[in-house]
């Protein structure tokens, strides 16, 4: 029962992205031709807020619920940043949709998407099977 | 109730991202990334002696829950409180779209591509499967998307994600202009 907060909280964070816009494939194409500020926006505000959070969480001291210190994730670079990140693109264009979306589109009612959903677990299976073969 | 048809603002869905980050941390020192829940789901259901996916995926069980919550935040915001109206993109990009053939500026996306019959054409298929494919191999291979890079990794201020969010959108814009229009014309 401990999870039912991430639950609420995965709630809110869908309901936000669906009603901002931000899981439509109409708003991804207009991003990707610059022809709007609106998802800008939304990264224009959601990166700083986040990172003053960070700041402050780590100036306080703060502590999460049960006490533990709060560790703030690092992401060393591996080569993957570059052709994995690359190819997460094309399929961000094609799709309209990064993981988070992908959820939040079934959710709207696009049955459909089920197939690209699965189609991305695919294609993270295929990437965990030949892992070995890419340059890491 | 209003407030819940209408689509929302960049300055009021941004800041609920960008709170989330924080909200994650203090509940639970846990850190936002949408794409490793696809790892997890893969290691649950077909594991098939893979290293890579041999690893105790229940540990992050919250993540299956805040994903669990995301389908639900699109079901209350695309289905119980659907915008009626068409998406109010810049006319230059839908002027664009309605050349390529996309007429329809209803709903999430357009549903005229994205159907179950469109799924047998070549032109759905890029779009759908080999779209989808590509969104689970390249995020696993970057080993995040625009949550655990773009908003977690930049917030965290780790270069790495940066350069990983530049590769996001030079893929995306490289697609959207380029590519997009010939597989819409097939």
């Amino acid at each position: 029962m401990k999870n039912i907060k991430y639950l609420l909280l995965g709630v809110i964070f869908g309901l936000a992205l669906t009603k901002g816009e931000a899981v439509s494939w109409f708003r991804i194409q207009e991003m990707f031709h610059f022809e709007s500020f609106h998802m800008y926006g939304i990264f224009m505000t959601a990166i700083p807020i986040a990172a003053l959070s960070l700041l402050l969480i780590k100036k306080a001291n703060l502590r999460s619920m049960d006490g533990e210190t709060v560790i703030i994730p690092t992401k060393p670079y591996h080569h993957g940043i570059i052709f994995g990140s690359l190819i997460f693109g094309f399929g961000w264009a094609l799709t309209g949709a990064c993981p988070g979306p992908l959820y939040a589109q079934v959710g709207s009612g696009y049955v459909v998407i089920l197939v690209t959903f699965i189609s991305a677990l695919f294609g993270t299976w295929t990437y965990a099977k030949f892992q070995r073969y890419f340059p890491d | 109730m209003e407030f819940l048809t209408k689509p929302w603002a960049w300055y009021v869905t941004g800041p609920i991202i960008g709170l989330t980050v924080p909200a994650l941390l203090l509940l639970g020192n846990k850190k936002l990334g949408v794409s490793s829940t696809l790892r997890q789901i893969c290691a649950a259901t077909v594991p098939a002696n893979i290293s890579f996916l041999n690893y105790d995926w229940r540990k992050d069980k919250w993540n299956l829950f805040f994903v669990a919550g995301i389908f639900i935040g699109g079901y209350i915001g695309g289905v119980l409180f659907a915008n009626p109206n068409p998406v109010a993109i810049s006319p230059d990009t839908a002027r664009l779209l309605h050349d390529q053939g996309i007429r329809d500026l209803s709903g999430l996306l357009p549903g005229e591509l994205f159907n179950w019959k469109m799924l047998l054409s070549i032109k759905g298929f890029l779009l759908m499967v080999v779209g989808g494919f590509m969104v689970g191999f390249g995020t696993r291979y970057a080993r995040g998307c625009t949550s655990g890079h773009g908003i977690m990794g930049l917030a965290a201020l780790q270069w790495p994600s940066l350069l990983a969010t530049i590769c996001f959108f030079i893929g995306g814009i490289v697609i959207s202009n380029f590519v997009l229009p010939i597989i819409l014309s097939l």
